[in-house]
């Protein structure tokens, strides 16, 4: 389908944003010596082996034990080390949340919770493992930032931003190989949204792997004579409110496209941005109140109403509303 | 601050005593029982074991680090970091009130000097003390980390994954206590979710464990933390299993579950009060 559109962002190479963690740890780890990693037992699937390998006496191996891990990474704060946690997303949120609020976020500890495997295109392992509110849980503690980037590149750039930046950091990434379509090169400013593309009759804000399931919309968008802008919301928390406040005014409608529940995602903060400063229709394309299954990525971002065309059935409502 | 000699502690730990059953009365609620029964424990550490600086950084380089899980004890800490100079004692006056930097459970967020990390739900103070002396072993600092919890504590999981953790890792610059008093809110712990043998636990996940039987006598909780300090550096994490009596230094107090987390009435504290020395001066 995309090979035929005429897409303003295009691929050559397809990776997994988990990677891109791996890869940006590991720079990251050799440009900071207080960077230290520490995994629940799934060293292989957090891509944190390179930097293991690399610097051994900086790594812990923490077995099937999450709570214990984030406890850990909290205390390592305090001589001034900058732990990066590593297990799934839903061991990441969940099954720590109190440890989380306590140790980390209301201790104020300069943790980064890195989480792999989040939404629905983990696939085949079904809705045990496809956390879908994990963002809502971190995004409501005080102190906390999220952040939930679109591919490898974005994925390795920002975990060596969070690496540089001072307080506990969600960083939420995906197993599934993906485009890589942004810039091996980009600078990544944590808090600030990205304007992909210029529209003028809806603006999409998207974040993680549906940023590219945007790209794709708006091309479909544009052979129907729509004008879409593509805002990358790789930020949730804080949210850029300044960039969706002028987008808005400028298309007067909004759409927003994360794989998480529509309850506490993305789209809730938008929303709460709208309402309070200017007012305007807005779409949600996201999992609705359930819970996932195992298939294919591409499957379940169909049967579950998350693709591109959703997308684009979105912004034609938005754009009706106004 | 230089080591306290016992008569001395002895002195300072009964105007502790004061200080927190003066906090927990003025404001109605708090944990008296375990902070009694810990008096000496704390008084020990930071008047003579601990090498620490009242002059608080975050960071503590080259400094003993202490660490608290079973936070709802705060009376007893913060008075003891009040007495050692880390904030003035008349701060104790707005322990749980509104504004104040002395929260129910101890915390960071408003910069009381001497508290690294908030503790008051269960479980998980010695996760963040192994990672501390986990980082201290990175630098090469070779001062010791502490961490005092409850025996009811004992009952979280989150204990026991830290507990095979800090072996595993021989993390062995790290001093762990028990406050081992029998209670816990509901109960005897033997009701409530009976311990068993918890030095037999501790020491098959692999720690070296040693008991302070009298845990209320400073000489003897002085010769338990030289003997756990002495074990360190040698492959395992220790733990000093810590008789104390809930409510110790109060006739009508101490041994019961009762009394640990409510306020004495006015009565009540006259008569706790008459049963403790004023040594250091009432804040």
């Amino acid at each position: 389908m995309d090979k035929t559109l005429d897409l303003k962002y295009t691929y050559t190479e397809k990776k997994d944003t988990r990677s891109g963690f791996g890869d940006g740890l590991l720079e990251a780890g050799r440009k900071n010596p207080n960077v230290v990693g520490l995994c629940a037992d799934l060293i292989g699937s957090l891509k944190m082996g390179a930097f293991q390998k690399e610097f051994p006496e900086r790594f812990f191996q923490v077995g099937i034990a999450e709570a214990n891990m984030i406890g850990l990474a909290a205390g390592m704060t305090i001589n001034g080390k900058i732990p990066f946690t590593g297990t799934f997303a839903n061991f990441s949120t969940g099954r720590v949340y109190d440890q989380i609020r306590q140790s980390v976020a209301y201790s104020d500890k300069n943790v980064k919770i890195c989480a792999s495997h989040a939404g629905l295109t983990l696939g085949e392992d079904g809705a045990t493992h496809q956390i879908l509110e994990d963002v809502g849980m971190m995004k409501m503690l005080p102190h906390m930032t999220v952040i939930n980037p679109c591919d490898y590149n974005q994925t390795k750039a920002a975990t060596m931003a969070i690496a540089d930046f001072e307080g506990p950091v969600y960083l939420r990434f995906g197993r599934p190989s993906w485009p890589i379509f942004t810039p091996a090169d980009q600078k990544f400013e944590i808090g600030k949204a990205w304007h992909m593309i210029e529209g003028t009759d809806v603006t999409i804000f998207a974040t993680g792997h549906l940023v590219w399931e945007a790209v794709v919309a708006e091309a479909m968008l544009r052979e129907e004579g729509i004008s879409a802008e593509v805002i990358n919301i790789h930020t949730i928390k804080p949210l850029d409110e300044a960039a969706i406040i002028a987008s808005v005014k400028k298309t007067g409608c909004a759409v927003s496209a994360e794989e998480h529940q529509l309850n506490g995602g993305l789209g809730d903060s938008i929303a709460q941005t709208l309402i309070r400063n200017n007012p305007a229709p807005l779409e949600y394309v996201g999992v609705n109140d359930s819970f996932g299954e195992s298939g294919t990525p591409t499957e379940l971002l169909e049967k579950y109403g998350l693709n591109a065309e959703n997308i684009v059935k979105a912004a034609k409502k938005a754009i009706a509303r106004k | 601050m230089d080591k306290q000699p016992l008569a001395q502690l002895t002195k300072i730990s009964s105007q502790v005593r004061r200080d927190i059953l003066r906090m927990v009365h003025a404001v109605q609620s708090g944990h008296p029982g375990a902070s009694l029964g810990c008096t000496e424990f704390f008084v020990a550490l930071y008047f003579n074991q601990m090498k620490h600086d009242s002059n608080f950084n975050m960071n503590g380089a080259g400094e003993d680090l202490f660490f608290l899980s079973n936070g709802h004890i705060s009376p007893v800490w913060y008075s003891v970091l009040a007495r050692s100079g880390y904030f003035p004692a008349e701060e104790l006056k707005t322990f749980r009130k509104l504004n104040s930097r002395l929260q129910g459970h101890p915390a960071t967020e408003e910069n009381l000097p001497g508290i690294r990390i908030a503790s008051g739900s269960l479980g998980q103070g010695l996760s963040a003390a192994i990672g501390a002396a986990q980082a201290k072993k990175i630098d090469k600092d070779d001062s010791t980390v502490y961490v005092l919890m409850g025996d009811g504590e004992q009952q979280e999981g989150q204990v026991w994954e830290a507990c095979m953790y800090a072996a595993h890792h021989k993390v062995d610059n790290l001093i762990a206590t028990i406050d081992f008093n029998r209670q816990q809110i509901d109960g005897p712990t033997k009701d409530v979710m009976d311990l068993k043998d918890l030095k037999a636990k501790w020491e098959a996940f692999g720690w070296e464990v040693i008991e302070t039987f009298k845990g209320n006598d400073m000489e003897a909780v002085l010769e338990g933390l030289e003997k756990a300090k002495s074990l360190t550096g040698k492959g395992k994490p220790v733990l000093n299993l810590l008789h104390t009596e809930m409510g110790y230094g109060v006739d009508f107090m101490v041994g019961t579950h009762k009394w640990h987390g409510i306020a004495p009435s006015d009565e009540q504290l006259e008569n706790a009060l008459g049963q403790l020395e004023e040594t250091l001066g009432d804040y």
